[in-house]
């Protein structure tokens, strides 16, 4: 299983805003019980969606940066992002059936 | 269709512990999780009160231990949330989730209970961006910040400790002049420099945009004044609401919505047990909801061992 590579506030435009596929990225810190909950379903959605979408992770208390252009304020938050656009959110441990369904949706829009 | 002997609704201290048991005691067992295990422990920073840590134990470590106790035993885990349950003719339970359908000689529900919400306007726009039910997930976002909390019983006091490690100032907003919340809570709280009690008063809107919470309007309710608080964030603790849908019109429900159950956690429906918050008069506490899993796995077992002898 592919672990998400961890990105950071320098990263962000060449990893995520560049990208040609599209990205999700998991933002999680080392406090968050739920954050660990998250890692391993976005761990399998990744060799899932492999060469359709990109997947990654970012440490909130190492860059503060990205999560706060974004508004994050609760974590884990998982953002979808399409040609640099950001397509959707997702708030919260969701089951992964929830997952996907949410991420298909950002992906078809 | 997959059949189970024991099939468990929710993945808490109760389901879990159900779980250990089960499993230990050779019946193919099964576990539903919705969402996190560990249930409403997952996300609590510090369990000061389960016997054997005296120096406590986080909420998260405590689930995942009890989750891998279980699946040593050789329980399994399933992330999906049943949707419904029934009872087939032959005696037998049917659950199905968006994953598909299974099958369960006797079904454990420990669903627990969920947070309430204020259902004011702006809660569900802001959830997320500042309107929050997990302190330990999201207080550190609002370090230096004045923030609001909600509510007068322990989980109030608690996670308002918990976020006052972050936020330069807590609003503990409370609708009576007395709290609920333990003695030893209420004195930390008081002693806390960073605490300010608001007494008899409710939030009656959460303002904010995309940039998140900026304030809350608030009522006393005695005196009907009105003012605004600048704060940046909102952790709402309310009381809860058991997780009982599923058993809706499956087995008798309190006025609270509980499950009535008898002293060995079975309902009205043979082969069905509910165990944890989402029984009538539970003690809303891990230690209770553990050994009230331990009672209907006991009693799952005796049932099967009754109903179904040729597979004993």
């Amino acid at each position: 299983m592919a672990e998400p590579r961890e990105i950071t506030d320098q990263s962000f435009e060449t990893d995520v805003v560049a990208s040609e596929l599209p990205v999700l990225v998991d933002f999680w810190a080392p406090w968050c019980g739920p954050c660990r909950m998250v890692a391993p379903v976005v761990a399998e959605l990744s060799d899932e969606y492999a060469g359709k979408m990109n997947f990654f992770k970012m440490n909130t208390d190492e860059n503060p940066q990205v999560p706060s252009r974004f508004g994050i304020r609760s974590i884990p938050t998982l953002l979808i992002f399409k040609s640099g656009e950001l397509k959707g959110t997702i708030v919260g441990f969701r089951p992964k059936s929830d997952l996907k369904k949410r991420i298909d949706e950002a992906l078809s829009v | 269709m997959k059949e189970y002997d024991i099939a468990i609704v929710g993945g808490g201290g109760a389901g879990l512990t159900a779980a250990l048991y089960a499993a230990r005691a050779r019946r193919q067992t099964v576990v539903f999780e919705r969402k996190i295990t560990g249930g409403q422990i997952a996300t609590t920073d510090i369990v000061e009160n389960f016997p054997g840590f005296p120096e406590g134990v986080n909420g998260f470590d405590l689930a995942q231990r009890m989750l891998q106790q279980a699946e040593k035993f050789g329980a399994e885990t399933l992330y999906d949330e049943v949707r419904t349950l029934c009872r087939d003719d032959d005696g037998r339970f049917r659950l199905t989730t968006e994953a598909g359908g299974y099958r369960a000689k006797a079904v454990v529900v420990t669903a627990g209970a969920d947070y309430n919400r204020l259902g004011v306007p702006g809660e569900t726009e802001l959830t997320g961006r500042g309107v929050s039910w997990c302190a330990t997930c999201d207080a550190a976002f609002f370090k230096g910040q004045e923030v609001a909390v909600v509510g007068g019983g322990d989980s109030a006091l608690d996670e308002g400790l918990f976020v006052s490690r972050y936020a330069s100032r807590v609003h503990l907003i409370h609708r009576r002049d007395t709290l609920r919340a333990s003695e030893i809570l209420q004195e930390r709280a008081r002693a806390n420099p960073r605490f300010t009690f608001t007494w008899d008063t409710v939030v009656e809107r959460i303002a904010g945009d995309e940039a998140g919470v900026s304030g809350v309007e608030l009522r006393n309710v005695r005196t009907d004044a009105r003012w605004r608080l600048p704060v940046s964030a909102v952790f709402i603790f309310i009381g809860q609401s058991p997780n009982s849908h599923l058993l809706r019109g499956l087995v008798d429900l309190d006025g609270g919505g509980h499950a009535r159950v008898d002293l060995r956690m079975r309902t009205s429906v043979p082969g069905l047990f509910v165990a944890g918050d989402v029984r009538t008069q539970a003690a809303r506490q891990l230690v209770a909801a553990c050994g009230d899993g331990a009672t209907a796995a006991l009693a799952a077992e005796q049932y099967l061992d009754e109903t179904y002898p040729e597979a004993g």
